[in-house]
């Protein structure tokens, strides 16, 4: 079975590199790459070549083995077998310094700055400038304003990186790769917390990059920016690489979908109209931090109401003053026609809210605890004997149950979810919800650094809530998600509602009209 | 079959975990790498250190860590939520002199022990209070707390130790039931009640959801501030009770007394696998960290090694058995 224009890899590719159709050495080429881990082959005779000059793009669904690759290129795993050559060189050790040295740099979706550092001081980090150890500001200040300039970056060099947008933060992340003069930047997922303004930014930089003759690794979910920007593409799935596309042009994207997920996707939304009942939350000239003018609105049962805007536009603070996690300083809230006045959010769960935070990491899961212990934190003390006593076989076969009817990839419930992809960390987040009484779903960014096949099932399961009389929100800063899946959608910018569209007038266009600073 | 052939350790150990539950038990205790370096150790003790392994001897040791094991119990929820407390000391002192001063006014034990109690929860719950409702940091709060309420113990006792003529309390102290004494089948109450509390409540589930990662938890719908208050208030009257059997052994209300208590506790606890940074505990590690510290206090004390060496040898135990449980969980 052969998809036409899809040269499978292996034995061609690797022919190209060793008889070296390229003039010079390619900086970075790794050769039949295998990383095992306990259980799992994480990759699985891998080789990639990444030319200078060039945008290589990686794509795969989440576990299919682009992060594993990433770790394998900054040092932090060592291969158990295979052969990794720098500029033609195959390499006998290999470590977090030798990849430093060789000009190589990651840059991970979870960046690696220190908050209370200045950007100076974060840019130049482990090589800040100094006369006998004594830090020589003026130095660092000019090294500093050159690495911004370079950027194109107007940024304070003093500020502290604490107070930086998370765009902003990454702009830094990528000014300490060029600050080292990194030959190979790989980039995981870089625009997946970043407005769309900053992704523009962003990739005018990555294209400036292979204009200068460096290699450019790009991880990412979304296709248009993998079109827009790479020269060549390799998909993996299950720690394979299934696909090479050398060149894109004429390609079709439902071919690069089907080579990644091995299944084509025309819609991946798949929206089922369905008819809403009546009001359920009504929500009245609420402020709070983050909020700049009073909101309103009001929300269904069995509606879809999606919440549109760029990053730092209000949403997240309106949902979590709707949750009692912020304290409204002013408006009213009703439920069913009842006042809502919420403390806390235990005491919007009582009345029937759940949220599933935006940052998963730090507000929606505790890592070490396990996937079962995550799933039964709230409806556990329901079941608890005496208030008290956990029922700890109720609780594992409530998670098995879930495990199974959400399709949540584990060993089994009693792994820490920490070691779970984000798709499946977030499907225990809401399985935590269904198995209270929930009846109003908050999901801000439900989708954020989930792959394409994880994503439609997430869908699939908003939609059974809909239909099921719940009320569910999403906030998205995803234009063709939020377009995608809801009924009616809100419009936030800078801290206000500007502007409510129904489903048959959304358009991205008129999208971002309202949602762009005037 | 093919899995009763493999000869693994561990593999054994895992195939006849699932028949009985004996053998869950010793599936648990090799999952936690401190049980074994007690194990070596006390097989090592009683191999070289003359008449460490007589019963006078056990009685006498499990009696000498009956105070750091009692606080350890509480100490351990405390850390498991990622805070600390450092004025179990204090608290240590402050107790024992109210129940001392209580039990000559009034020649009640009963009234004694209970405002000893009392008297430690309440700054258990004040330690609470300012910790989860003001969000003072907990190194902080306490270490301030340690300077009060020391203070207030020299103050309740006018700076003297509280004689206690009552028989009946110094029964309490030096009694024993079966010949084991008060405070060793006190503590063996407590490491059931908390192992129970941290293992199958839905508090303790909590307390660890906390220390595992506070804001996810607050947002699950968790009453973290709740949590902790009575969490510290567990502390504060486990700890009083922990001042008063130790006012009733020496049968006086010390205000002196104890200095440097909390380090020890928090090193047992740490010895026992217990995260400063919150999140994971186990009931046995504790209980292990606890007798390791004691073992070695005793077997130093039977070999006349003079004090200053002997700190020497506890903080290298100490900074030694970490370091091998760090190794052993990286594989």
């Amino acid at each position: 079975m052969s998809i036409p224009g899809v040269t499978m890899p292996d034995r061609q590719a690797r022919a190209r590199l060793v008889h070296g159709a390229v003039p010079q050495a390619p900086p970075l080429v790794l050769e039949g790459v295998t990383m095992r881990f306990p259980g799992v082959l994480a990759l699985d005779r891998v080789s990639l070549a990444l030319h200078g000059g060039e945008v290589h793009g990686l794509m795969g669904e989440n576990g299919a083995g682009k992060s594993t690759l990433l770790k394998v290129l900054s040092g932090v795993y060592r291969p158990d077998s295979g052969r990794i050559l720098l500029a033609g060189v195959a390499q006998q050790a290999w470590g977090p310094g030798i990849a430093l040295r060789a000009g190589i740099a990651v840059i991970y979706q979870e960046l690696h700055l220190v908050p209370e550092l200045s950007v100076a001081e974060n840019l130049l980090l482990g090589q800040l400038p100094h006369r006998w150890g004594v830090i020589d500001r003026k130095r660092l200040l000019e090294r500093a304003l050159e690495g911004l300039r370079r950027l194109g970056e107007e940024l304070d060099p003093a500020r502290k990186v604490k107070h930086l947008s998370i765009g902003q933060r990454q702009m830094v992340e990528i000014g300490k790769a060029l600050s080292r003069d990194a030959r190979v930047i790989a980039f995981d997922e870089p625009t997946s917390s970043l407005s769309s303004r900053e992704v523009g930014r962003l990739m005018e930089i990555v294209r400036a990059l292979r204009q200068q003759g460096r290699a450019v690794v790009y991880v990412s979910h979304r296709m248009e920016e993998i079109d827009a920007l790479c020269d060549r593409v390799t998909v993996f799935r299950d720690g394979r690489h299934v696909a090479a596309f050398d060149t894109l042009q004429n390609l079709d994207r439902d071919r690069l979908v089907r080579a990644m997920v091995g299944r084509s996707i025309k819609d991946i939304y798949g929206y089922r109209p369905r008819a809403r009942g009546p009001v359920r939350l009504e929500v009245e000239a609420v402020t709070g931090r983050g909020l700049k003018a009073p909101a309103s609105f009001r929300a269904h049962s069995g509606e879809i109401l999606g919440f549109f805007g760029l990053v730092g536009a209000g949403r997240s603070e309106l949902m979590k003053v709707v949750y009692g996690g912020e304290p409204a300083a002013s408006g009213s809230m009703r439920l069913d026609g009842c006042a809502l006045r919420l403390r806390s959010p235990a005491a919007a769960i009582r009345r029937g809210i759940g949220l599933c935070p935006e940052d998963r990491k730090h507000e929606g899961i505790v890592p070490l605890a396990s996937v079962a212990d995550n799933l039964n934190i709230s409806c556990r003390r329901h079941q608890a004997r005496l208030g008290l006593t956990l029922d700890r076989r109720r609780e594992a076969d409530r998670a098995g149950v879930y495990v199974r009817q959400l399709g949540i990839k584990t060993p089994d419930v009693h792994t820490a979810i920490g070691n779970l992809s984000g798709g499946n960390q977030q499907k225990v987040v809401l399985a935590r919800w269904l198995a209270e009484k929930i009846e109003v779903f908050l999901m801000d960014e439900p989708t954020r650094g989930i792959d394409i096949g994880a994503r439609s099932e997430i869908y699939q399961l908003l939609y059974q809530l809909a239909e099921a009389g719940k009320t569910v929100i999403v906030v998205s800063s995803d234009l063709a998600e939020v377009i995608g899946i809801s009924d009616r959608i809100m419009v936030m910018r800078e801290g206000c509602i500007v502007g409510e569209v129904l489903k048959q007038d959304a358009t991205p266009d008129r999208l971002l009209r309202l949602a762009l600073p005037q | 079959m093919p899995e009763n052939i493999q000869p693994a350790y561990k593999d054994g150990l895992r195939s006849a975990a699932t028949s009985t539950p004996a053998a869950a038990l010793l599936l648990r205790l090799g999952r936690s790498g401190m049980v074994l370096v007690f194990l070596v150790l006390f097989a090592l003790l009683s191999a070289c250190v003359p008449n460490f392994l007589t019963l006078r001897n056990l009685q006498g040791l499990l009696l000498s860590v009956s105070l750091i094991g009692g606080v350890s119990v509480t100490m351990m929820l405390v850390l498991a939520l990622g805070e600390v407390d450092l004025s179990v000391a204090s608290i240590v002192a402050f107790s024992g002199v109210v129940a001392s001063t209580v039990i000559s006014a009034t020649h009640s034990v009963t009234a004694g022990v209970a405002a000893g109690m009392l008297g430690g929860a309440a700054v258990g719950l004040f330690n609470g209070v300012v910790v989860a409702r003001l969000r003072v940091n907990s190194l902080i709060a306490t270490l301030a707390m340690m300077e009060v309420v020391r203070g207030l113990a020299y103050i309740v006792s006018h700076g003297d130790a509280v004689i206690i003529s009552e028989e009946s309390f110094f029964r309490l102290g030096a009694g024993s039931i079966a010949g084991i004494g008060v405070p060793v089948w006190e503590n063996l109450l407590l490491f059931l009640l908390f192992g129970w509390l941290l293992n199958y409540t839905v508090f303790g589930k909590n307390v660890l959801a906390i220390g595992g990662n506070a804001e996810a938890a607050r947002l699950a719908g968790i009453e973290v501030a709740r949590v902790k208050i009575i969490v510290f208030v567990m502390q504060g009257l486990v700890t009083g009770l922990a001042g008063v059997l130790l006012a009733a052994r020496m049968s006086l209300g010390d205000p002196k007394t104890s200095q440097g208590l909390e380090l020890g506790v928090i090193s047992a606890c740490v010895l026992g696998g217990v995260s400063l940074a919150g999140g994971v505990a186990t009931i046995s590690g504790v209980l292990v960290g606890v007798l390791i510290m004691g073992s070695v206090q005793n077997a130093l004390s039977l070999l006349n090694v003079p004090t200053f060496y002997q700190y020497v040898i506890r903080g290298a135990i100490l900074l030694a058995a970490v370091l091998f449980d760090q190794l052993r969980q990286r594989r």
